[in-house]
C-alpha cells in the first residue's frame, strides 16, 4: 500500500463503513464498487498469481478478466462485481482456482 | 421456474431497446444482467450518476437514461446481478443471483452481451496500475474515481473520450501515447466521403481532440516498442517515436486499441463465427434480423460486430420486431415498415465506422508481441510458448490450450483468445478462419458447487410471468 494519491474521488463519500482487508481495517464508502474503493484506499495489489506469485490489480472492471479475485468470507469473488457492505472480511486469495469464483 | 416469451441477456443499449420494443408489442420479457443496475458498460449506472456527473460524462452518456427508464414496463422483468452460466436447447437459461442458482425459460432468446476491450499484450501489461481504458471509464462513471497520474496508450476514439472527460473533471491525463500512423490516416482518407454521412461522429472526435489540445495534454503518435515498467506496479511507460526512445513516469496506464465482440455466449451455443477483416475480430453468424442459425436465438449490438451504442439499440429493436412477428404478436408488414425506418437510421450510425476502423487499427506490436510477453494473463503463458506450440504442429487454439494452458484460467480465454488465434495464424501462415477460436463450454462463467446445490428448480407459480 502507498500513501501517494493514485486515485481521486470527485465527490467525497457520504457514509463509510469499516471492512477488513488482509487483517487491516479500512473505511470504505457504503455501497461503492469494492475494487474501486480499494484502489482509492491505496490497495493496488488485490492478489498474487498462483503460477508465479506476481502481483495483480483490477484490470477490466467489468467482470471479464478475473484479475480482481479476492476471498470474501471464504468464497473467491470478483472485487469489481461486489458492493461494499459493513464488516466485509476480505483476504488476498491463496490460489485462484478456475472453478472457485463467480 | 419463470417462463417468459423473450429472454434478453445483457441490459446494455441493444438489450434494453429490444426488451422495450418486444414488451410494447405485447411479449413478456425477462432481461438478465450481471450488473446491479441497467445500462451496460456504456451507460453504466446512468440512473444514479447522470445527475451527479452528467456534465463531465457528456450527453452521449446521459442519453442512456431514455433506455434505462424504458425498462419500467409491466411486461418487463429486469433481473439484476444475474450471471448467466448456461443456456440449454436455446430456450432455458441458467443464472446465478445472490449466491443461488435459478432457471428461466423463454420462447426466444436475444443475446446482447456487448463488447470487450481488444487484448493488448505489451511488456508489463499485467502490473497493478495497468487497466483497460474501458475500466478507466467505468471507474469514472460508476464510482466518480479518476487516476491522478495517468498515461493513455493505444488508438481510437475511446481514448479521446476518456481523456476529454478527465480534462472536464479537472484532472487531465499526463499524455496520450497513440499508435496510429500517417499511413493509417492516408488509408482511412478514402473512406472519408462516405463517412461524412456520419459527420456527427467526426465532429465529436475533432472537438475532443481540440479539448485535449487546449488543456495542453501531450500527444505522441505512431508510437512503437511500448512497454510498461515498474517493480510490483506500473511506474512508467517507455516507447519509441521516430527512432527516439521516450519514458514517461506515471502511476496508472490505461490501454485501448479498440473493442471486440464478446462472443462467449454465442460460442457456447455453437453458433458459427467468421473473421471480419475490417474489424479484425470474429463475428457470429446471423441474418438481417439478428437471428442465428439456431432459430430461437437472436443476437444484437456490439456482440455481433462493433457499431456503437446508438446502432446497438437499433439492432436490438430490429431483432425484437422479428421476434414479435415470430411469436404472432405483430403482422409481417408492420414489422417490415418499422424495420425499414430503423435500418435507415442504422446506416447513418454506421457511416463513419469504416473510416474509424482504418484510421485507428489495432496496434501492430500487440498483435505480434515479443516471445517473452505474457499473452494469457491467467496462466501467465507467453507469446513464445504459443509460437513453440505452432512449431510442434498445433494449428488451432484448442490444441495450444492443452499444451500451454493458455485459456484454461478463470477468464476462460476472454483476454487471450484473439491473441492466440493471431499468433497461430501468423506462425502457421494460415487464415484466421482456418485457425479458429477457443471452443466455449458451460459454465460460461465459473460457478461454485455451493451455488449449484442451491439451485431453485421447482416451478413457482407466483413467478410465472404471463
Ligand atoms: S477487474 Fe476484471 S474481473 Fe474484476
Amino acid at each position: 500500500m502507498s500513501t501517494a494519491l493514485t486515485f481521486l474521488e470527485l465527490t467525497p463519500p457520504s457514509r463509510t463503513v469499516r471492512v477488513e482487508f488482509d487483517g487491516q481495517p479500512l473505511d470504505l464508502p457504503l455501497g461503492a464498487n469494492l475494487a474501486a474503493a480499494l484502489m482509492v484506499a491505496g490497495v493496488h495489489t488485490l492478489r498474487k498469481t498462483p503460477v508465479s506469485g506476481a502481483p495483480r490489480g483490477a484490470f477490466c472492471m467489468m467482470g471479464a478478466c478475473f484479475d480482481c479475485l479476492v476471498d470474501i468470507d471464504g468464497v473467491t469473488r470478483q472485487a469489481c462485481m461486489q458492493q461494499v457492505t459493513e464488516g466485509l472480511v476480505i483476504r488476498r486469495t491463496k490460489t485462484a482456482g478456475q472453478n472457485d469464483a463467480s | 421456474m419463470m417462463q417468459v416469451d423473450l429472454i434478453v441477456i445483457g441490459a446494455g443499449p441493444a438489450g434494453m431497446a429490444g426488451a422495450r420494443l418486444a414488451a410494447d408489442a405485447g411479449l413478456t420479457v425477462a432481461i438478465l444482467d450481471e450488473q446491479h443496475r441497467a445500462g451496460g458498460q456504456i451507460y453504466r449506472d446512468v440512473d444514479i450518476v447522470a445527475s451527479a456527473r452528467g456534465d463531465i460524462l457528456g450527453k452521449d452518456y446521459t442519453d442512456g437514461l431514455h433506455l434505462t427508464r424504458a425498462l419500467a414496463h409491466d411486461n418487463i422483468r429486469h433481473i439484476a446481478g444475474a450471471t448467466v452460466w448456461i443456456i440449454e436447447e436455446g430456450t432455458r437459461v441458467g443464472y446465478l443471483q445472490a449466491g443461488g442458482a435459478h432457471v428461466v425459460t423463454g420462447k426466444r432468446i436475444l443475446i446482447a452481451t456487448g463488447a470487450l476491450e481488444r487484448p493488448m499484450p505489451l511488456p508489463g501489461w499485467t502490473l497493478p496500475g495497468v487497466m483497460t481504458a474501458g475500466a478507466g471509464q467505468i471507474l469514472l462513471k460508476q464510482s466518480g474515481v479518476l487516476p491522478a497520474q495517468a498515461v493513455l496508450v493505444g488508438a481510437g476514439p475511446l481514448l479521446y473520450l476518456i481523456a476529454s472527460q478527465m480534462v472536464r473533471a479537472g484532472h487531465p491525463p499526463l499524455a496520450l501515447i497513440e499508435t496510429q500512423t500517417r499511413a493509417h490516416s492516408l488509408r482511412a482518407a478514402r473512406h472519408l466521403p462516405n463517412a461524412l454521412r456520419g459527420w456527427r461522429y467526426l465532429v465529436k472526435g475533432l472537438s475532443m481532440i481540440r479539448t485535449l489540445r487546449q488543456a495542453g495534454v501531450q500527444r505522441f503518435t505512431a508510437a512503437s516498442e511500448i512497454a510498461v515498467e515498474g517493480e510490483g506496479r506500473a511506474e512508467a511507460v517507455s516507447f519509441t517515436v521516430s527512432g527516439k526512445r521516450h519514458r514517461l513516469i506515471c502511476q496508472t496506464v490505461l490501454l485501448h486499441h479498440g473493442v471486440v465482440p464478446n462472443t462467449q455466449m454465442a460460442r457456447a451455443l455453437d453458433i458459427p463465427h467468421h473473421w471480419d477483416a475490417a474489424q479484425h475480430c470474429f463475428v457470429p453468424k446471423r441474418d438481417d434480423w439478428g437471428r442465428s442459425p439456431q432459430t430461437s436465438v437472436f443476437l444484437a449490438g456490439d456482440g455481433t460486430g462493433i457499431s456503437g451504442a446508438k446502432a446497438a439499440a437499433l439492432e436490438g429493436q430490429i431483432a425484437a420486431l422479428d421476434i414479435a412477428t415470430d411469436l404472432g404478436a405483430m403482422a409481417a408488414d408492420q414489422r417490415d415498415a418499422q424495420a425499414a425506418i430503423l435500418r435507415r437510421a442504422k446506416s447513418v450510425e454506421l457511416a463513419a465506422r469504416p473510416f474509424l476502423d482504418a484510421a485507428y487499427p489495432p496496434f501492430a506490436g500487440a498483435l505480434a508481441p515479443a516471445d517473452d510477453t505474457i499473452i494469457c494473463r491467467c496462466e501467465e503463458v507467453r507469446a513464445g510458448d504459443i509460437r513453440a506450440c505452432a512449431t510442434l504442429g498445433c494449428t488451432g487454439p484448442n490444441q495450444t490450450k492443452a499444451f500451454s494452458r493458455a485459456g484454461m484460467g478463470p477468464c476462460q480465454g476472454r483476454y487471450c483468445g484473439l491473441t492466440v488465434t493471431e499468433l497461430l495464424a501468423q506462425a502457421n501462415g494460415k487464415t484466421y478462419d482456418e485457425t479458429g477460436a477457443y471452443r466455449v463450454r458451460a459454465p460460461i462463467k465459473p460457478v461454485t458447487l455451493g451455488e449449484l446445490s442451491k439451485m431453485t428448480t421447482q416451478t413457482n407459480e407466483s413467478e410465472r410471468h404471463d
